[in-house]
């Protein structure tokens, strides 16, 4: 165990986010330092519009950073050939799918895409990555399905099942719990625990389910508007991290419970 | 992606309608030849009649590949557009493709009394046409794609297209109001459109150009499905967006501009063929699709074409009304019974 939590997979340093326009540059926040080891399920929260889908866009090359470096398996992202960065880093959005007719089972070979040769064939190697995804996500009943057929819910879990097909050490979600119920919620994010438990993958996502969070994840990264600070959830907790998360009058964090509530 | 065993049946089954189809409209025309006749004629043996052979071999035959690399092409043109631009109601005339074509013609044919006679030295020769309507098309399609590298927005990629037809049609209506009677009337019937007009010599060159649009769709079949997912998850799978753009593009103006050029616009196959095909197949797998759709194609163009002839009669109907006929139809069928295009 100590020894497979030792090998950090996606590395910041000294990593500024923000946006730049012809004029000036809006930095949104600056000296990221965090370390994303292997198996590690990692939450990043934060208040709406401190920068979560920035900073995940800068993560996912998306946009470029302002200052400092990402480094994946201590190899700088820009080092990385598109076809190489997506055999080591898959991702989850937000955004709907633009073809609704696919199967299940082909929206999920989808993520087998830079593996497969000129015209996408499918090999015996494949099939098993997929059918394992499959399984993985408990979706094997699916797999025939159409996905203008599936519930918000089921959907999601082909979506992971196609991250775990394209077969990276790291998957990157955006919000993969907005839109769900909170039996699916915590389904969802439970089943992240277990994947990053079984497959020794790292799961990064951005939630708005602190509570959740806080029980589930090995390590969350906290955005505030001073700083990002990443730990475990419990020395966040005795730190007193989550106290500064949100302005103080209407609700405030509770730490026995580990969630926040409504002030009196 | 899914298993192909099932599609085997479903493609046999089509290939036999195309080849059935390819013969009956052989053998429909003005005038009856026999079915022995004709395919004698086709296998090279020499037949009792020599008019016959002459109307087979210089006419129906051409005719007919025409209708093929115009069905298959355009049809396949439509899907490249559709699964580009991520709407379904995308094709090559919504691009501007076939507007620019046409602006070019009508500079041709009835710019000549408003520049004087600079272009009536070239319209003379069927070529003239050929070569504004390919240039034409050709620009307006460099100019949408210059406008796609800089706007990353497909649906305003789409909407630039739009307007790029609109004014296209402006300049065409301005040159018409100048132009003389008998200019119009060769404008317009350049504008009905016609599979009977090309020789082997034009067949060729179709053909060749046809060839290299083919094989650029077919290069971008994995391009295709990836992008089914959205321009985000494509890229997060290692796909150079830009670049694949580029090969897609060139691929349908390829295939669209030369088509447009030799034929005249011919509506509806682009759009409808993709949407048909998918209703068949039920699948938005591009390496089941574009096999099917060029199958689709072919067959609808040699029927429109044979409906178009009137057989056993003098007359011939405007290919583009037919085409528009059937065509819209089933887009609106499609609309009304599904409630919503799924591609």
């Amino acid at each position: 165990m100590i020894e497979k939590n030792q090998h950090i997979i996606l590395k910041t340093s000294d990593l500024s986010i923000g946006y730049i326009s012809k004029k000036k540059q809006a930095c949104i926040a600056s000296n990221i330092n965090i370390e994303l080891k292997r198996g590690e399920l990692v939450g990043l929260i934060g208040a709406n519009g401190i920068g979560k889908s920035t900073l995940l866009r800068t993560l996912t090359q998306v946009q470029n950073p302002l200052e400092g470096t990402i480094e994946i398996n201590d190899k700088n992202v820009h080092d990385y050939a598109p076809l190489e960065l997506a055999k080591v880093m898959s991702l989850v959005l937000t955004e709907q799918i633009t073809s609704k007719n696919l199967s299940v089972f082909d929206l999920v070979a989808l993520g087998r895409q830079p593996y497969t040769n000129w015209i996408g064939t499918i090999s015996k190697q494949d099939t098993i990555a997929i059918n394992n995804a499959l399984k993985q996500t408990n979706i094997t009943e699916l797999k025939h399905k159409k996905c203008f057929e599936l519930s918000d819910g089921q959907l999601q879990k082909v979506m992971i099942a196609r991250a775990l097909a394209q077969d990276t050490d790291l998957i990157i979600l955006d919000e993969p719990t907005t839109h769900l119920d909170m039996y699916h919620k915590a389904y969802i994010l439970k089943l992240l625990q277990r994947l990053a438990k079984d497959t020794n993958k790292t799961i990064l996502f951005s939630s708005h389910e602190i509570d959740l969070a806080i029980q589930l994840c090995d390590n969350l990264i906290v955005m505030t508007e001073n700083d990002v600070v990443s730990n475990t959830p419990c020395n966040l907790i005795s730190k007193g991290t989550f106290n500064h998360l949100f302005p103080k009058d209407l609700i405030a964090f509770d730490e026995k419970t580990g969630s926040f509530r409504i002030n009196k | 992606m899914t298993d192909k065993k099932t599609y085997k049946l479903p493609f046999i089954i089509l290939t036999a309608i195309l080849v059935v189809c390819f013969f009956l409209n052989i053998s429909f025309g003005s005038v009856a030849i026999p079915f022995k006749a004709i395919f004698n004629s086709l296998i090279g043996s020499t037949t009792e009649h020599e008019t016959w052979q002459h109307i087979i071999q210089n006419y129906r035959l051409p005719k007919a590949l025409t209708a093929i690399i115009v069905g298959s092409g355009l049809g396949i043109s439509g899907l490249l557009m559709q699964t580009l631009f991520r709407n379904p109601l995308a094709g090559p005339f919504v691009l501007g493709i076939s507007s620019g074509a046409s602006l070019g013609v009508a500079l041709v044919i009835l710019g000549s009394s408003v520049f004087g006679g600079v272009f009536s030295a070239l319209f003379v020769s069927k070529w003239g046409i050929v070569i504004a309507a390919s240039l034409g098309s050709f620009l307006v399609l460099l100019a949408v794609l210059m406008v796609s590298i800089k706007v990353r927005d497909t649906m305003a990629i789409l909407i630039i297209g739009l307007m790029f037809a609109s004014i296209t049609a402006a300049i065409v209506s301005v040159l018409s109001y100048f132009g003389s009677a008998e200019q119009l009337q060769q404008y317009v019937f350049w504008g009905f459109g016609s599979l009977g007009n090309l020789s082997w010599t034009d067949l060729s060159i179709l053909f060749i150009i046809y060839s290299i649009g083919l094989i650029l769709a077919i290069l971008s079949i994995k391009t295709l499905n990836t992008l089914l997912l959205g321009e985000n998850y494509a890229k997060s799978l290692g796909l150079n967006i830009k670049k694949s753009r580029l090969i897609i593009i060139i691929a349908t103006s390829l295939l669209a501009g030369t088509i447009t050029a030799f034929t005249g616009p011919i509506a509806f196959i682009g759009l409808a063929i993709p949407h048909l095909t998918r209703q068949v197949f039920n699948t938005s797998n591009h390496k089941i699709l574009l096999p099917a759709v060029f199958l689709f194609g072919a067959i609808v163009m040699l029927i429109c074409d044979s409906i178009a002839q009137l057989p056993y009669s003098d007359l011939t109907l405007p290919i583009n009304a037919i085409t528009a006929l059937i065509g819209a139809p089933v887009i609106i069928w499609l609309l009304v019974s599904k409630r919503k295009m799924v591609f």
